[in-house]
C-alpha cells in the first residue's frame, strides 16, 4: 500500500449507503440576549453500519450535534434525516448512550436493560435481557443496583440497555470519559466486539484522538466553536488495530497536525 | 458495643427521671406531677381501656388525613413540577397559603364538617398536603435531564414519563418529605383533638385538665404522644433503608 498522508486520504470517497445525513445544519443558542453560534454549516453523511467518531475540543458543539441528530432538539436551520426521513424527535430506533450517569439508579441491572422492552412478553423480555447481560459480561449482577456497581459496569449497563431495543443507530456521547484509563481501553475493545457482531451504525463523540483512531471507520475532526467540519479522515486499518503501527501513528499525527498540535507537547 | 449504644441513652433517661422525681418531692407546690405519678396515670388509662382506644383513635385520624394528602399531593406535585407553566401559575398561591398554620383552619374545619373525625382528618390533610406538594414539586424539578431524555428516547409519552421516570426518581426525596410530614400530622392531630373531637390523645390532655385537674393524665398523654411519634418516625426511617431506595442517600452522602 502506498503511504499517503492523512490530508490526501480526505479526498477518497467511501462507497456506502447513507444512513444518516446532516445537511447545512446550523445551531445557535441565545445566552443573555446574545446570539451564540454553536454549529456552522455541518454537512455529513454517515453510512449504514459505519462507526463514525466525531472528534473535537471541549465546547466545539460536538455533543450538541449528536443531541440534535438524536432528536433531542431541532437545529436552528438545515436538516437532519435518517433513512431519508427528517428527524423530529427522539425515537427508540436510535438510542443515545450518555455517560454512565444515564443509568436509572432506582432499577436493577435487569430492570435497566429491560427498560425499553415493556411491550414484549415476559419470557421474550427475560430472554433478551439475559442475552445482553451476557454480551456485556454482567452475569451474576442481574439483581444489583447501579450504586453497587463500578463506573465501567454502569457504562456496560447503559450500552446493553441501548442494544436491547435493537436500534439501527447508536449515539455515544463520550461514553467512556468518566472511566479510568484501563477500564476505558477494555470498554473500547468490548464496544468494537459488539459493533462487529451487530453492525449497527455508531456515532461516537470524543475529545480523545487515540480513542477516535482506534475505533472509527472515519474520524470527523471539528474545529473549535463555532463547530465546523474541518476534515474527515478515513481510518483504513483493519481491526484489531496495532496502535504502534506506522499507519496508525501516521493517521493520528495527521489529525494532531490538523488541529494544530504538533509533535512533542 | 451494641449494648453500650443502647445502654447509654437509657441510663441517662433514668438519671433525668430520678432528678425529676427528686425535684417534685422537694417542691411543696404541685406544679408538675412526678414520673411516678405519671406512670400511675398511664396505668390508670390502661385499666380503663382508654390507652389503646385513644392511641388508635389518634392514629386512625392521622392515617386517613396523611394518606389522603399523599394520594392527592404526589400526582399533583409531579404534574406541577413537570409543566413549568403550571408551576408558574401555582407558585404564588402556594407561597401565600404555605405560612398559614393548619390550626388556623380549625374554625373552617368545624364549620364544614362539624365536630367529629372528619374535621380532624381534614385538618391533618391540610397540614400534610402543602409541605408534601412542595416537596414533590421541588424534587420533580431537580430530576436530572439525562433521565428524562433517556425516557423520551425509549419512546415514553408524558404519562409514562411521569410514572416510569419522574416518580421513581423522586422517591428518596419523597420518603424524607413523608417522614417530616408524618411528624407534622402527629402534631396537628393533637391540636385538632383538643377542639374538634372527644377521643384521642389530644382530647385526653384537655379532658384530664377540665375534668378535675388530673395533671398526671395530662403528662401521661404527653409522654404517649412522644412515644407514638418516635415509633412512627422510626417506622418511616426503616423504609428509607430499603435497598431500591438506598441510591438516593448514597449519592447525596
Amino acid at each position: 500500500m502506498a503511504t499517503k498522508s492523512a490530508m490526501e486520504i480526505d479526498t477518497v470517497a467511501p462507497a456506502f449507503r447513507t444512513k444518516l445525513r446532516a445537511h447545512a445544519v446550523n445551531m445557535s443558542f441565545t445566552r443573555e440576549g446574545k446570539n451564540l453560534p454553536v454549529l456552522e454549516n455541518i454537512d455529513l453523511d454517515v453510512g449504514e453500519g459505519e462507526f463514525l467518531c466525531v472528534l473535537g475540543p471541549s465546547g466545539c458543539g460536538k455533543s450538541t450535534l449528536l443531541s440534535a441528530m438524536a432528536g433531542f432538539f431541532a437545529p436552528t436551520s438545515g436538516e437532519i434525516s435518517i433513512d431519508g426521513e427528517i428527524v423530529r424527535g427522539p425515537d427508540p430506533r436510535r438510542i443515545f448512550v450518555f455517560q454512565e450517569r444515564g443509568v436509572f439508579p432506582w432499577l436493577t441491572v435487569e430492570g435497566n436493560i429491560g427498560f425499553g422492552l415493556a411491550k414484549l412478553s415476559r419470557s421474550d423480555r427475560s430472554r433478551r435481557i439475559g442475552h445482553y447481560i451476557k454480551m456485556v459480561g454482567l452475569e451474576g449482577f442481574e439483581k444489583s443496583y447501579p450504586h453497587e456497581l463500578s463506573g465501567g459496569m454502569k457504562q456496560r449497563v447503559e450500552v446493553a440497555r441501548a442494544l436491547a431495543v435493537n436500534p439501527d443507530v447508536m449515539f455515544l456521547d463520550e461514553p467512556f470519559g468518566a472511566l479510568d484509563s484501563i477500564t476505558r481501553m477494555v470498554m473500547r475493545g468490548e464496544l468494537l466486539r459488539i459493533w462487529q457482531a451487530e453492525r449497527r451504525t455508531i456515532l461516537f463523540v470524543t475529545h480523545d484522538i487515540d480513542e477516535a483512531v482506534q475505533l472509527a471507520d472515519r474520524v470527523v475532526v471539528m474545529s473549535a466553536r463555532p463547530g465546523r467540519v474541518q476534515q474527515i479522515v478515513p481510518i483504513d486499518i483493519a481491526h484489531p488495530r496495532d496502535i504502534s503501527s506506522t499507519r496508525y501513528l501516521e493517521l493520528r499525527d495527521g489529525i494532531l497536525n490538523q488541529i494544530g498540535l504538533a509533535h512533542g507537547i | 458495643m451494641k449494648i453500650r449504644v443502647w445502654l447509654r441513652p437509657l441510663l441517662f433517661l433514668f438519671v433525668l427521671l430520678a432528678i425529676w422525681q427528686i425535684a417534685v418531692l422537694r417542691h411543696p407546690q404541685q406544679l408538675l406531677p412526678g414520673p411516678w405519678k405519671t406512670a400511675g396515670g398511664i396505668a390508670d388509662l390502661v385499666q380503663h381501656g382508654l390507652l389503646l382506644k385513644y392511641v388508635v383513635a389518634s392514629l386512625f385520624r392521622v392515617t386517613w388525613g396523611f394518606f389522603l394528602a399523599v394520594i392527592v399531593a404526589v400526582p399533583l406535585g409531579l404534574a406541577i413540577g413537570w409543566y413549568p407553566r403550571v408551576e408558574m401559575a401555582f407558585n404564588p398561591i402556594l407561597q401565600i397559603v404555605r405560612p398559614i398554620s393548619p390550626l388556623a383552619w380549625i374554625p373552617i374545619a368545624i364549620l364544614w364538617f362539624g365536630v367529629g373525625d372528619l374535621a380532624a382528618i381534614f385538618l391533618i390533610f391540610v397540614g400534610c398536603f402543602l409541605p408534601l406538594l412542595l416537596t414533590v414539586i421541588n424534587a420533580a424539578q431537580a430530576v436530572p435531564a439525562v433521565y428524562i431524555n433517556a425516557g423520551r428516547n425509549f419512546g415514553l409519552g408524558p404519562f409514562a414519563l411521569m410514572r416510569r421516570i419522574l416518580y421513581p426518581a423522586i422517591v428518596p426525596r419523597l420518603m424524607t418529605g413523608l417522614r417530616i410530614t408524618l411528624g407534622v400530622a402527629w402534631l396537628v392531630v393533637v391540636a385538632a383533638e383538643m377542639i374538634a373531637v372527644n377521643s384521642g390523645l389530644g382530647f385526653l390532655i384537655v379532658d384530664a385538665r377540665n375534668a378535675g385537674n388530673r395533671y398526671d393524665l395530662v403528662v401521661a398523654g404527653m409522654v404517649l404522644i412522644g412515644i407514638v411519634g418516635l415509633l412512627l418516625d422510626t417506622g418511616v426511617r426503616s423504609l428509607e433503608k430499603a435497598k431500591p431506595l438506598r441510591w438516593g442517600y448514597v449519592d447525596e452522602g
